[in-house]
């Protein structure tokens, strides 16, 4: 099949882009919509054009580095899969396809399609893990966990941090991303001594990033490719509240309690 | 160069032990004197990095990718294997050891191998404490699965996601030290270069990937966890971006590169579908708990696999192997699904496939139950073939998945540059010539939070290096050849693609390197490499500049390494006139087809020593002496 691509360019995070067209030729519908572009990409370096800057790397749905908006959605629209994952058998001949970048302030655009998202390794470094150091700690069957919250807290844990949350919201809320890691945690008798204070913190964090807030629209949960449920915003919504009431901790940092 | 794998003497149950009291060790309060870098933030790196970090050491780790989150550990899908025996089916640490040593053909080193069972334990306690949602039995303890080449079930695992979790769990522990202030991170960041001082590893050249900015960073010690080289290939199962430059550099700074002809091709991939695939997808080893593998009896049967009765379908694995059937090791089944269609059996397009069949299963306990056990596999298969494999079966084939080669290291996971370290899939020391299934994630995760942490300690209380400056002139002699090395990437302006140079060099590979190779099809190889090199170096295009985020010039620095270490793979290939695991040459093998091992004149780790570009490389040896396991041949049957 043959299709027109417009495609944001940008030089760099000070640069405002711009769309620019392509024809992309004979794609064959087993091809990803990566590997379609790197076909592209091809095509520039041979006509000594600089190739479309993307992220991209395990290529198999797992990493969360690919992050393209695909005719205005998140990884293109189709039901838990990242853009990596998504086949050219999804689109007909003759289409117009938009292919542009995460859009979030508190996801700076680096180049292109390609956008710095280290704001998310921020609020997991404001709390997003148990403070256990390496050793010293009890067998691991010492702590029976009822499979419901094990096989829950691993619903939250599938998140691949990719953003696509973001990305999507209207208010570039980062609230999902966060419930997910929260609740995981919560969830586990191994995260329960810091629940309080991870709540606090991450949000924190959150805040300081400069994502938006939370209007629970959903949209976030439509286009996660991990499919991770809304329901953990309810749950990091009573986690935080739960925290607020409790009070601050005697201890806030993030660091080794 | 002399090899000294430094393995401390006594009953191998009580080495690491004795290692452990007889090292010298670091003041608590003296720690913070040392600075440790640690290249590479999967599950080497990142629970190397963490551990180091608490200890109290001052570390600064790099990654290309954007965040540490996302290296390639998390692509693991089956498990973590440990010698809990929580099933209470006859697993030790001394049976996991067996089993690893016995997997890895008998060329493994005896002393790691025993010390990765024995840590494998505190790992799975280590990675619960941190919130790791394992699979769990409704009594709330872990539940486990058995995997290729073993006869127990000792394979930890969260769903089809065991990578993703343990990584980040890893990655949350370096988070904690990052905030904490122990940890700087530096991502986006590739390392180009190991700077080496008098004979010691000093710090690194990196290379800001947004900014083109060329740093220099010195440390007491260098760790590298930068996985294997699997893309040399082209075609792999590893992500995009995992390459072996820093491994690569550090053999031209003196580190000996050891067994690189050990690649694991991994029998149960997506085909490949044409001549755009950019890389190829594993279905997680497990499938093969539930899954049966069959090819047609007949050659050339074109007919719907559902229309092919019981009586003419041949279960070959099932049928030569006979006590492990659909779960023989990977070397063995990759080997055997080549066979079949070599032997014009293979399905599907090309007759490069064969069928994984889960229709028993299904009628044995559900389409319900294997959908919770495999669930996210399937919909996975769907999404890139478009075929629903609860109705038919899926079709698979073998894929380059894994590098049980890597720089040589001893016992203390350091390389032949003292204080340089090399953890994880970069190194050579635990999987011989094969590894086993979810044997990667234990190893990785062993070195990083339970091996590395002691060891370095013991060689900066040992050793006492002495501070380099990055003002020091091999800093800037190794800054200047970075710099020059890119500009020139930037000044070939030829007419190919890299890519198609990559593919290139790929495909040669895996003809003539692949799942079986010969004599002869090796020489041609190296007579092939060097001419694909030269090329590269004329012909290739690599477009935009150094000052900015240019991902085609990283790539083209990667695939130039590739061109190098290709002709060492090769050359070990064809030094090593035996078959052993992951190593088959058809000269070598036994009347029914199996690996034929000569261990006579091959048991022994080939450590090749750079010579200086365009000389042979100096093989060097290490013995391999199994006071523990007798060397049997290995027997699946």
């Amino acid at each position: 099949m043959n299709l027109t691509l417009k495609v944001w360019r940008q030089k760099n995070a000070n640069n405002p882009g711009h769309f620019e067209t392509y024809q992309a030729r004979d794609v064959i519908e087993d091809m990803s919509f990566l590997e379609m572009l790197d076909v592209v990409n091809e095509d520039l370096i041979a006509q000594g054009q600089e190739p479309i800057a993307f992220d991209s790397d395990c290529r198999e749905g797992i990493c969360g580095t690919c992050s393209l908006v695909i005719n205005g959605i998140p990884h293109g629209g189709h039901k838990g899969t990242t853009v990596c994952q998504l086949h050219m058998r999804r689109f007909h001949d003759g289409q117009t396809i938009t292919v542009e970048p995460w859009r979030a302030r508190a996801f700076p655009i680096l180049r292109d399609l390609v956008c710095d998202r280290t704001a998310f390794d921020k609020i997991i470094q404001a709390g997003g893990f148990v403070s256990v150091n390496t050793g010293g700690t009890p067998d691991a069957n010492a702590l029976p966990v009822p499979k419901t919250d094990a096989d829950l807290a691993m619903d939250a844990a599938a998140c691949i941090g990719c953003g696509a949350c973001v990305a999507t919201c209207k208010n570039a809320s980062a609230m999902l991303f966060v419930a997910a890691k929260v609740s995981q945690l919560a969830l586990l008798p191994q995260g329960k001594p810091e629940r309080e204070r991870r709540a606090l913190n991450m949000v924190r964090a959150m805040d300081e990033a400069g994502f938006g807030a939370c209007t629970v629209t959903g949209a976030c949960e439509a286009v996660c490719p991990k499919e991770v449920s809304l329901s953990f915003i309810a749950r990091l919504n009573r986690e935080f509240g739960r925290a607020l009431l409790k009070g601050e901790p005697k201890k806030s940092s993030g660091g080794a309690g | 160069m002399k090899l000294d794998a430094q393995i401390p003497s006594g009953p191998i149950a009580q080495k690491w032990d004795r290692y452990k009291f007889e090292s010298k060790l670091v003041n608590p309060a003296n720690k913070r004197k040392f600075d440790i870098i640690v290249v590479g933030s999967g599950l080497a790196g990142a629970s190397a990095a963490a551990s180091l970090g608490e200890l109290g050491y001052q570390v600064k780790c790099f990654c290309f990718q954007d965040s540490p989150r996302r290296a390639h550990s998390i692509a693991a899908q089956g498990g973590i294997n440990a010698a809990k025996n929580y099933q209470n089916d006859g697993d030790s640490v001394y049976r996991l050891f067996y089993d690893t040593i016995k997997g890895g053909d008998f060329r493994a080193r005896e002393a790691n191998v025993y010390r990765l069972a024995q840590v494998s334990v505190n790992i799975i306690d280590q990675c619960v404490a941190q919130g790791v949602p394992f699979a769990r039995e409704y009594g709330g303890l872990l539940a486990n699965r058995s995997f290729g080449g073993a006869q127990v079930s000792r394979t930890f695992y969260a769903r089809g996601q065991t990578g993703q979790q343990l990584l980040l769990g890893a990655y949350q522990a370096l988070c904690r030290q990052i905030s904490a202030g122990a940890v700087k991170m530096f991502p986006r960041t590739e390392m180009l270069d190991v700077v080496v001082v008098d004979g010691a590893a000093k710090g690194i050249v990196a290379r800001d990937l947004v900014s083109g900015e060329i740093s220099l960073h010195a440390a007491d010690a260098v760790v590298l966890a930068t996985g294997g080289y699997g893309n040399v290939f082209f075609l792999s199962t590893n992500a995009k971006g995992c390459n072996v430059t820093a491994t690569w550099r550090a053999y031209k700074k003196g580190a000996a590169f050891a067994n690189p002809c050990y690649t694991q091709i991994h029998p149960t991939c997506i085909p490949v579908s044409g001549e755009h695939q950019s890389k190829l997808t594993l279905m997680s080893e497990s499938l093969r708990n539930d899954g049966r593998v069959w090819v047609p009896k007949k050659k050339g049967d074109q007919r719907a696999p559902q229309d092919i009765p019981e009586g003419e379908r041949d279960y070959y694995l099932e049928r030569k192997y006979p006590s492990f059937g659909n779960l023989a090791p990977r070397d063995i089944s990759s080997r055997a699904a080549k066979e079949a269609c070599d032997d014009g059996r293979g399905v599907g397009p090309g007759g490069l496939g064969v069928y994984l069949d889960f229709a028993d299963s299904i009628k044995r306990v559900g389409e319900d139950k294997i959908r919770e056990r495999y669930g996210n596999l399937f919909d996975m298969y769907e999404k890139i073939t478009g075929a629903n494999a609860y109705r038919t079966p899926m079709r698979i084939y073998p894929a380059v998945h894994y590098a049980m080669g890597g720089t040589w290291v001893d016992y203390n996971l350091m390389s032949s540059v003292p204080g340089l370290f090399v953890l994880g899939e970069a190194n050579f020391s635990d999987h011989g010539a094969n590894r086993l299934g979810a044997s990667a994630l234990m190893q990785g995760l062993a070195d990083g939070y339970f091996v590395a942490p002691y060891t370095i300690g013991h060689y900066l209380a040992s050793t006492k290096p002495a501070k380099v400056a990055t003002s020091h002139a091999e800093f800037k002699k190794a800054e200047a050849d970075v710099t020059a090395r890119l500009k020139r990437l930037l000044s070939i302006n030829g007419q190919r693609t890299v890519t198609s140079l990559h593919r290139e060099l790929g495909k040669l590979l895996w003809e003539k390197c692949g799942m079986a190779r010969n004599a002869a099809g090796l020489k041609e190889a190296l007579k092939r490499i060097p001419e694909l090199r030269e090329e590269f170096w004329k012909n290739a295009r690599v477009p935009g500049e150094n000052q900015s985020l240019n991902q085609a010039l990283e790539y083209a620095g990667r695939v130039a390494d590739f061109m190098e270490f290709a002709e060492l793979l090769c050359t070990d290939a064809l030094h090593r006139n035996e078959s052993c695991g992951g190593h088959f040459r058809t000269e070598y093998q036994t009347p029914d087809g199996e690996a034929q091992r000569d261990d006579q004149n091959f048991a022994y780790v080939a450590a090749w020593e750079y010579q200086g570009d365009g000389k042979p490389p100096l093989l060097n040896k290490e013995p391999l002496v199994y006071e523990e396991v007798h060397m049997s041949t290995r027997s699946y049957k």
